[in-house]
């Protein structure tokens, strides 16, 4: 009879002694903890965001004069391609993931993700799929068919470019699914005590939100990227007219993915702004509940409105009037956050400090990406408007000076929580009124441009159509937010000279991340707080009396709070999850089996091995020893 | 606050211009010359003034808040009234703008069906094929094939059948060829590997979508005669953006006399000019392989019919080539054409077949005979 036997001592378990280090260069590689996987994810994602800024200002060089050289059409369809696919997939993306990882355990109570390898597996599998994508610039050339690769275009290219696109977004695909399920149960499953569902803070109701709408929206685009692979690589007709197949069954699948996807990159920054708003407000989000169902309301309708990208396609009046008509519905839970957030600042004692800055940027550029968003749904005037550089202005508006705006502020207001030092004021604000102006002056313009008859990704346009000015005025735009950047960067590293040394609440905040050291502990809270209110942390500072008059609570806490939790003892009990190697080995694995589709089936079966070899050894090992 | 105001500026400044500059752009959605294009542009004006009242407020509040509500120097820092919300009040600004939206969906959809239906009466049909990266336009009625630029009448509504064609295609697909192939799979439809393109010219009618294996239609209708600049719409590979065409509009009467030059056949050059060596070239070189002019009869007797390449045989009435990116009024521009087509249009389906200098001159003599 066989046995199973488990050895009890960890040194001999599985292929590798178990890493120890939680410090140096190899704590990182095999790291659980949520917070040093956020940290991995923001560092990633803004390393990728210079990168596809740069791609964004090639863009603006060869287009500020007409008929320029500078770009030849094949590299110019290279780089759009690449600033597209990085912005979405690896700058707003895993810059949101970086928030939602580090903050959300902290701001439910929690110690860390439900699974916090399974953390560790998204993280490296987003990695592999960034720098496999990448890498095909030295490999035959990068995907060149558009971040929408529409078929047949992208099949009937000759390079490997979109076929090096396909599997890399199928390995982003993996790690963002996998942690959607992840903080999902995260969210659902481990809440301080007292925790309800509508005493979370918002920005993890959006979060929330955003997992499900993973969940749901990347099955489908995996099946469009799979038929793409399977039309590049084994010449299947999926995309093939010809051969009986349908050019458009990939635009379906690929909106039905890429419009939930809008509000997946949009909706943590929105999070982000319901946080900050009330704290630099000091005031509590006007209509919580609100802000939260429209949300919801907004993760639901955000999938029946795909073919609003798909108008001029062909499918017929009657189709056009039902996603017009559904387009013109998810305005409405839109405008309802916008008007709570000026309620939140209604009647309150605003200061404006950097993160209130970019939050209220983030509000007004907001209002126009929307404003220009509602035009979409009057079908015929996107028969004009659509495939021209007024739909590039409209979803910058909404992605630039939304979610990054949004993002940026959330950088600056959880920085000190997060390094235990705050940024400079002074720098934080020139890097908020540079990026403002110079995003208007980039992408202001484009809406002008587009009305006038620029169509989107063209290498070059001749002088003859008049639109050589806005142009010019564009790219001068576009290195203002160049040197937005820079500031900021410079602005980082003047910082992490200072000491560390800030206090736990600088803000005087009003969620539960406030309550522990700056930056944490690897265990977060020493005591699991337990929850009697929405913005508990406010709470236990503040107490309104009967006449609605705000009086601080006694320093030592109100006594409710700190008298259960004094019962629990010390924090000598607390287990943590112990770091793992195979969560790398495992997307090592994955990043191997992809060059191994491209390149030869040897190499996929390295990849597969490696890859098995990982999530065996996981699973063999204990989740803490 | 000052400081505040530094985005209203260039934002209201912009708006100003943009409806001042409008004249210098030829391609301007904002200037409709026929009905289709009226109607789009008639729902985009209420809606635009309509986004610019409710941005006008809804930043006018930001703003008003901004400096209402900003902590003073003068005063003491006071934690103000702990508002958790107004049921009443957020009921009004979700049914409020609910409202506004419904108010806009009625002319937006009574347009989408007015658009979509198909005219009555006095119409002109021409096919429209998009090539990589050219436009074919082909009259069935009138016999006449002709190339990035489409002749029409004025005052005439014109209902375009769109489909998009790709090399390797069978002469002279019809929009039946666009249809999706047999449900059995076993007769592909003649339209080779196309891509998908946009056919837009904004003054007269708004964009559709040019899709392999789907005929789709649009109609367009000019008021006035006059030249109106198009491009292709839809990203269709390298050469996406020297995808252009021209609509030119004609009183019906010149209309129809360009109709009847367009039927006549090519113009013979006379024999020993440098046109008929140019000829010889044409028809003993590779121009045949792709290119048709009517009238022509190659060494066997055939006549030389389009595969894959414009058909040339009135290519000196028209003002532009190769997609529209090239005027035709200048020899050199036609000689760098024909020296190396992909240089000039990357990715072009031309070969550059190393003509000598003195072939070019001769081709280029021949093409500009042919009226």
């Amino acid at each position: 009879m066989a046995s199973v036997s488990v050895p009890r001592d960890g040194a001999t378990r599985g292929l590798f002694r178990r890493p120890v280090a939680t410090t140096g260069f190899w704590s990182w590689l095999t790291t659980v903890d949520h917070k040093k996987i956020g940290i991995l994810y923001g560092v990633t994602a803004f390393a990728f965001f210079i990168v596809g800024g740069s791609e964004a200002l090639l863009i603006r060089l060869q287009l500020a004069q007409p008929n320029q050289e500078l770009l030849s059409p094949s590299v110019y369809n290279e780089v759009f391609t690449m600033h597209g696919v990085t912005m979405v997939f690896l700058v707003v993306m895993p810059l949101s993931a970086a928030f939602i990882n580090y903050l959300v355990p902290l701001m439910i109570g929690a110690r860390d993700v439900a699974f916090p390898r399974l953390n560790a597996f998204s993280y490296w599998a987003f990695l592999a799929g960034g720098i496999f994508v990448y890498s095909s610039w030295f490999l035959g050339g990068a995907p060149n068919g558009g971040w929408f690769g529409y078929a047949p275009n992208a099949v009937l290219d000759p390079t490997r470019g979109m076929t090096f696109y396909a599997i890399g977004l199928l390995m982003t695909g993996v790690a963002s699914t996998v942690s959607a399920v992840n903080l999902a149960v995260t969210i659902l499953n481990m809440r301080a005590p007292g925790m309800t569902l509508f005493r979370m803070p918002v920005f993890v109701w959006m979060s929330l939100v955003v997992q499900f709408l993973l969940a749901f929206s990347l099955p489908v685009i995996s099946v469009a990227l799979f038929e793409l692979l399977f039309d590049k690589r084994f010449g299947t007709h999926f995309f093939d007219a010809a051969a009986g197949g349908d050019p458009v069954l990939w635009q379906h699948l690929f909106w039905l993915f890429g419009h939930p996807e809008v509000y997946i990159l949009v909706l943590p920054a929105m999070g982000i702004v319901s946080e900050i708003l009330p704290v630099f407000s000091r005031k509590p989000l006007f209509g919580y509940q609100f802000v939260v169902f429209s949300g919801i309301a907004i993760g639901f309708i955000g999938f029946g409105v795909w073919v609003h990208h798909m108008y001029a396609v062909g499918l017929g009046p009657i189709a056009n009037t039902a996603f017009g008509i559904s387009t013109i519905i998810i305005a409405v839970p839109t405008g309802v956050k916008i008007f709570n957030w000026l309620g939140t600042m209604w009647k309150g004692d605003l200061t404006f400090p950097t993160p209130m800055l970019f939050s209220i940027g983030f509000v007004s550029m907001f209002i126009i990406g929307g404003l220009s968003g509602v035009t979409h749904s009057v079908v015929p005037s996107d028969y004009q408007q659509t495939d021209t550089y007024y739909v590039v202005a409209h979803f910058h508006y909404v992605l630039f000076g939304g979610a990054i705006f949004g993002l940026f502020g959330g950088l600056h207001y959880w920085w000190p929580k997060i390094f235990g030092r705050r940024l400079s004021e002074t720098l934080g604000k020139v890097t908020f009124w540079t990026m403002l102006v110079g995003f208007n002056l980039t992408f202001g313009p484009m809406h002008i441009l587009g009305l006038q008859g620029m169509p989107r990704r063209i290498q070059t346009y001749p002088a003859e159509l008049g639109l050589t000015f806005y142009n010019l005025v564009s790219t001068i735009g576009a290195f203002t937010i160049a040197t937005s950047v820079l500031v900021f960067l410079v602005n980082v590293a003047v910082t992490h000279r200072k000491p560390r040394g800030e206090e736990s609440d600088p803000w005087d905040a009003r969620t539960l991340e406030w309550l522990t050291t700056s930056p944490p502990p690897e265990h977060n809270f020493d005591e699991i707080p337990t929850v009697h209110a929405l913005d508990e942390a406010w709470h236990r500072k503040y107490a309104e009396t009967e006449g609605g008059t705000v009086v601080p609570v006694p320093a030592g806490g109100s006594g409710v709070a700190a008298e259960e939790e004094a019962g629990h003892g010390g924090g000598h009990a607390i287990h943590m999850p112990s770091p793992s190697y195979y969560p790398l080995v495992a997307s090592v694995g994955l990043f191997v089996l992809g060059y191994g589709v491209i390149f030869s089936w040897l190499i996929a079966a390295v990849g597969a091995v490696v890859m098995l070899a990982g999530f065996y050894g996981w699973a063999l090992e204990p989740s803490a020893e | 606050m000052r400081t505040r105001k530094r985005w209203v500026w260039p934002l209201a400044g912009l708006a100003v211009i943009a409806a001042a500059c409008a004249t210098n752009a030829p391609q301007d959605s904002l200037n409709p010359q026929g009905p289709y294009a009226d109607k789009i542009y008639n729902l985009f004006v209420p809606v635009f003034w309509i986004a610019v009242a409710v941005f006008v407020l809804v930043e006018g509040l930001l703003l008003v808040f901004v400096i209402r509500y900003r902590r003073r120097k003068n005063r003491p820092a006071q934690m103000p009234a702990q508002i958790h919300g107004n049921n009443r009040l957020e009921i009004a600004w979700t049914i409020l703008p609910a409202l506004i939206l419904a108010g806009v969906a009625v002319p937006t959809v009574t347009t989408i069906f007015d658009l979509a239906r198909e005219p009555q009466g006095n119409t002109l049909e021409v096919n429209v094929l998009g090539h990589q990266w050219w436009w074919e336009f082909d009259y069935p009625k009138e016999g006449i094939t002709t190339a990035n630029e489409l002749h029409i009448p004025t005052g005439r509504p014109v209902v375009l059948t769109l489909c998009s064609v790709g090399l390797g295609y069978e002469d002279k697909p019809t929009p039946s060829d666009c249809q999706p192939g047999p449900p059995d799979g076993a007769q592909p439809a003649a339209i080779g590997d196309g891509v998908i393109h946009s056919f837009w010219v904004p003054e007269l009618a708004g964009t559709q979508d040019v899709v392999p294996g789907q005929a789709n239609t649009l109609v367009i209708e000019a008021d006035h005669p006059g030249r109106y600049s198009g491009q292709c719409k839809e990203f269709c590979g390298l050469s996406h953006a020297y995808m252009k065409f021209a609509v030119v509009a004609h009183s019906p009467s010149d209309y129809e006399a360009w109709v009847r030059n367009q039927q006549a056949d090519a113009v013979t050059p006379d024999p020993g000019s440098l046109a008929a060596t140019g000829m010889d070239l044409f028809l003993n070189g590779q121009c045949i392989a792709c290119h048709a002019i009517q009238g022509l009869e190659d060494a066997n007797g055939n006549p030389v019919v389009a595969n894959g390449g414009p058909n040339l045989t009135h290519f000196a009435s028209r003002e532009c080539f190769a997609g529209c990116w090239l005027p035709n009024d200048h020899a050199d521009q036609l000689a760098r054409w024909l020296d190396n087509p992909a240089a000039v249009k990357e990715g072009s389906w031309m070969p550059d077949y190393g003509l000598t200098k003195d072939e070019i001159d001769a081709l280029v003599a021949y093409l500009q005979s042919l009226t």
